[in-house]
């Protein structure tokens, strides 16, 4: 009994997934195709303001629909990729951006993991010179090494 | 130093930022976004009033004192929580609280407000949202301080609460009062 349902039901929520899948997608109409693709590259780079973790090309959020509308007219009009992130972030600043932009405060999220990188590479470099040194220092007695921090580690 | 001390002090290191990072979360909201509006002109605009479609307010004509722009709606939960306090404080408030109504349909927003009460000395609907995308509204409940010249002086996300009165919107309103009497 419950092995006949299986298909039907694998079927059924396939069928509200796909319906949910497409509910996200209000249908606009694009210029031609090159319009259509420059609109979803510009969307997947934009953040929903409602669902943070989606893009508004993915949220199904209303506040995300209005701006897709938005940014479809503003294309129309005629305006740039440049244009449009300017009249977002005039509104909801840089964190409609998934890509922020390089200034003042946004130089440590920038430059932040090559600090860290730095920061452990000179620590690496350090300890291996120290150990080479310890190393050399003692010569080896009955054969083995008897580097001492390297038992410890 | 000893080495043996190293992986120790990055574990510290480590859980300083951990710390850091937990406190941080719990006195900042992550998922507020930050206004680029606050101590600029806000927005022209110009709305329909919900109780005389026919009718419309606007920048130009709130121009002239200090108003609270209250984001509503009969959509929204957290409105309900915050609905109570303006009604309680929001005549002793001593600005025009004017209510924006959020892509919401009039007759549910009027239903709402007679079984909740109306707090607002006059309430505008924004159905298509528009205008509240000029004033960077993410949801609601938002409140903005608009000053007498139509300067947006703060901004608040979620739900006021009378501590938030107490501490932001008073001195603030106080502030722009003895600015301009």
């Amino acid at each position: 009994m419950i092995r006949q349902l299986t298909i039907p039901i694998c079927a059924l929520l396939a069928a509200l997934m796909m319906s949910a899948a497409f509910a996200a997608i209000d249908p606009l109409p694009f210029k031609d195709r090159a319009q259509e693709l420059r609109f979803q590259e510009l969307t997947k780079q934009l953040r929903c303001l409602v669902c943070q973790n989606e893009s508004l090309n993915d949220s199904s959020a209303p506040l995300a629909a209005d701006l897709r509308r938005d940014v479809f007219a503003q294309m129309q009009a005629g305006k740039s990729d440049a244009d449009i992130k300017q009249w977002l972030t005039a509104r909801y600043s840089d964190f409609v951006l998934y890509d922020p932009p390089l200034r003042g405060g946004t130089w440590l999220l920038w430059f932040g993991p090559f600090l860290v990188l730095l920061v452990s590479a000179m620590a690496a470099v350090v300890i291996v010179r120290r150990r080479a040194a310890a190393a050399t220092n003692t010569p080896p007695a009955d054969g083995r090494s008897t580097n001492d921090t390297e038992d410890d580690w | 130093m000893n080495a043996r001390l190293l992986p120790l002090a990055g574990f510290v290191l480590l859980l300083a930022l951990l710390s850091f990072g937990i406190w941080w979360s719990q006195h900042h909201d992550l998922r507020e976004v930050p206004s680029p509006l606050i101590d600029k002109p806000a927005p022209a605009f110009s709305l329909p009033l919900l109780y005389d479609p026919a009718q419309s307010l606007g920048s130009k004509e709130l121009a002239g004192e200090p108003y609270l722009l209250n984001v509503f709606a009969s959509w929204c939960f957290a409105c309900r929580e915050e609905h109570p306090i303006l009604l309680n404080q929001g005549k002793r408030l001593g600005v025009k609280l004017v209510g924006f109504d959020y892509k919401d349909e009039a007759a549910d927003a009027k239903r709402w407000l007679a079984q909740y009460g109306n707090p607002y000395d006059v309430v505008i609907a924004d159905l298509p949202g528009n205008v509240a995308i000029d004033f960077g509204v993410t949801g609601a409940p938002e409140t903005f301080l608009v000053d007498a010249q139509g300067v947006i002086r703060y901004k608040y996300i979620s739900p006021i609460t009378p501590d938030i009165i107490a501490t932001e919107l008073q001195p603030r309103i106080a502030a722009l009062k003895g600015a301009k009497p």
